[in-house]
């Protein structure tokens, strides 16, 4: 299902009536039921819910790491359950950016060497690599650790490392999840801070999976998840003092 | 060539790890290497020796004659048929008479073989120009080592003896007027070189041979009614069987030695794969499939080869270049049975580096492949939360 014209167009993630059941032992556990969302360009939304609620699994099957296992979910006019493992990579590759609560940043590289590899994925030139990867590590902050390694680098800084790898081939779409659960709050702070900025000036679609209060106050959409549906979804104004 | 860059860069984030693999992989790499090129060495020595100092290039042999007959020697000689009378003319054959006899070196009995050989002759490479001497009645040449076993010397006269063509015996003196160092034992050790024409006429078997040896590098060999003619393949069999029966052995080592170095090699790619989930979750959450993952891990693996062959190269290519050039003498070399000589030039062979590297890539290829299966049945949502496998 490929976008249309108008408002379509600026839908960039929508969902209906998403199922993902996983096997427990011999009981099915009901991760999402029936969801049914959609998500424009530009936004600055939050899955928020206690644990358990499917937050992650929702942002997997939106990441393209996960199919449904029913109902359909279009990202990026993409439809996420038919798409082969290569057209999911490449979507993942083009369109999509991850941001984690671990970080996961690749421990042999080093910042530059991290926030480059979505670019040499892509096939970028040399010149090209260089001035993206620059450009990211200026808007989080980091320029100047360009050259550290991930165990030198404090929390926020791996976090900011993450953030900058994720938007650096600017995506349409960044997914993050639980991004503040390993920092402090001036760090955190900071986090949002960066992301905010990034949302604004390159009109980057954030989805946040959390339940840590910091970063509901920087939401402009909360839908609340509880055992797998969605129990609210509201605009609201964000409260960044 | 993304893969590559990205397999070269995590090999080299790994640091001592890597290394450590590749110095053991590089041990089994040289060991083949330097194991193999002995063998080659030692075959080419023995073959090339054995070539110039006995079967040139291939011999014509009497119906009768068989070497490992001894019996047989009595009825082993006819005229040299005109076609071989010719090429022994020519200079591109050496007839050779050979009768069974004996000598005796300070009055000892020691069973000989007489072999008759024209001084002239430059087909094969015994100094038989020494047999010229045409002021001796029997001029003897022999080598060195049945020199040491007789106690004889140069200028020494011992009797010798033999059976002529009607079965009767017969003996002379004769002087030895040369000792040859040759590495082929079997043209030494008891055997005892005379002029051919002298040999034919005292044995009663004038215009008569045994053997004839033809030039190293004849093409066409006539063929010749009374006569078998055997190639130098067919000379130089049982020394290539004795060359190979010893690789065999050499062959069990080297294995275990390579076994153990991708042992290492499957053993850092398990570990690997296993440590590093959350790693190939996020390649896969980057944008990499599964099977990419697969074939960077693989590389990985596969490129500890790479720097294997680097490091062997740096470290024992000049030691292969000395010994090639001045070999090395091993203790108890001229016991081996066969011609090596004094010492071994081992022969290390485009072929031979070619191929063992070819081998150690494909191998450690397969190897490092093995684990990383485990990878295509990962779930990346698992391996990002530090799950599965």
């Amino acid at each position: 299902m490929k976008n249309g014209g108008g408002v379509e167009d600026s839908v960039v993630v929508s969902t209906d009536k998403l199922v993902r059941t996983f096997r427990v032992g011999r009981s099915e556990l009901v991760a999402l039921k029936d969801v049914s969302l959609e998500f424009h360009r530009g936004e600055f939304a939050g899955l928020v819910g206690p644990s358990g609620s499917g937050k992650t699994t929702l942002l997997n099957i939106i990441g393209t790491l996960d199919t449904p296992t029913s109902g359909t979910a279009t990202v990026l006019g993409e439809r996420v359950e038919k798409l082969s493992p290569g057209q999911a990579a490449a979507l993942r590759s083009r369109q999509i950016g991850f941001i984690f609560q671990t970080f996961n940043l690749l421990p042999v590289y080093s910042a530059y060497e991290n926030v480059e590899f979505p670019l040499l994925l892509l096939g970028l030139s040399s010149a090209e690599r260089r001035k993206k990867v620059t450009d990211a590590l200026e808007w989080v902050g980091l320029a100047d650790r360009a050259k550290s390694k991930p165990t030198q680098l404090s929390g926020g800084e791996s976090q900011r490392v993450a953030i900058a790898r994720a938007v650096v081939k600017r995506p349409e779409l960044v997914l993050a999840d639980e991004p503040t659960a390993n920092l402090d709050a001036e760090n955190s702070h900071k986090i949002l801070q960066t992301m905010v900025g990034l949302n604004r000036d390159l009109g980057t679609t954030f989805i946040f999976s959390t339940h840590d209060e910091k970063v509901i106050r920087y939401l402009r959409r909360k839908i609340s998840l509880v055992d797998g549906k969605v129990a609210n979804d509201e605009a609201r104004s964000p409260n960044t003092d | 060539m993304t893969i590559l860059k990205l397999a070269i860069r995590n090999l080299r984030g790994a640091g001592i790890r890597t290394w450590l693999n590749a110095v053991a992989l590089s041990f089994a790499f040289v060991a083949i290497i330097f194991g193999q090129g002995m063998l080659q060495g030692m075959n080419k020595q023995v073959e090339d020796a054995s070539t110039a100092f006995e079967f040139g290039g291939g011999q014509y042999w009497q119906n009768s004659y068989d070497p490992y007959d001894p019996l047989t020697l009595e009825d082993a000689h006819a005229p040299l048929p005109p076609v071989l009378d010719s090429l022994a003319t020519a200079g591109k054959a050496a007839p050779i008479l050979v009768v069974a006899g004996s000598m005796y070196p300070q009055g000892r009995l020691k069973p000989v073989l007489l072999k008759g050989i024209s001084p002239v002759q430059k087909v094969i490479a015994l100094p038989t120009a020494a047999l010229g001497d045409t002021t001796e009645e029997l001029p003897l040449l022999i080598g060195s080592r049945t020199a040491a076993s007789t106690g004889l010397a140069l200028g020494d006269q011992v009797t010798v003896q033999w059976r002529d063509a009607d079965g009767a015996f017969d003996a002379r003196d004769g002087r030895v007027v040369e000792i040859m160092h040759t590495s082929v034992g079997t043209v030494d050790i008891g055997q005892v070189w005379v002029p051919f024409a002298t040999l034919q006429k005292l044995a009663g078997m004038e215009g008569e041979a045994t053997i004839v040896t033809v030039a190293k590098g004849m093409r066409n060999t006539p063929v010749v009614e009374g006569w078998n003619f055997r190639t130098p393949g067919y000379l130089l069999s049982d020394l290539r069987q004795v060359v190979q029966a010893k690789s065999v052995g050499q062959t069990v080592m080297f294995s275990v030695l390579f076994l153990l170095a991708m042992l290492a090699i499957f053993d850092t790619q398990v570990l690997s794969v296993f440590r590093r989930r959350r790693e190939i979750g996020m390649l896969v959450a980057l944008g990499m499939t599964r099977a990419r993952v697969i074939v960077l891990f693989t590389l990985e693996g596969a490129l500890h080869s790479v720097l294997a062959v680097m490091l062997g190269t740096l470290y024992a290519g000049p030691l292969f270049i000395y010994l090639n050039r001045n070999g090395f003498t091993i203790p108890g070399m001229d016991t081996f049975g066969y011609a090596l000589g004094d010492k071994l030039y081992p022969a290390y062979t485009a072929g031979l580096i070619l191929g063992t590297t070819v081998l150690v890539f494909v191998v450690t290829t397969f190897v490092s492949w093995l684990p990383t299966r485990r990878i295509a049945k990962l779930n990346p949502t698992d391996a990002l939360a530090g799950r599965g496998t």
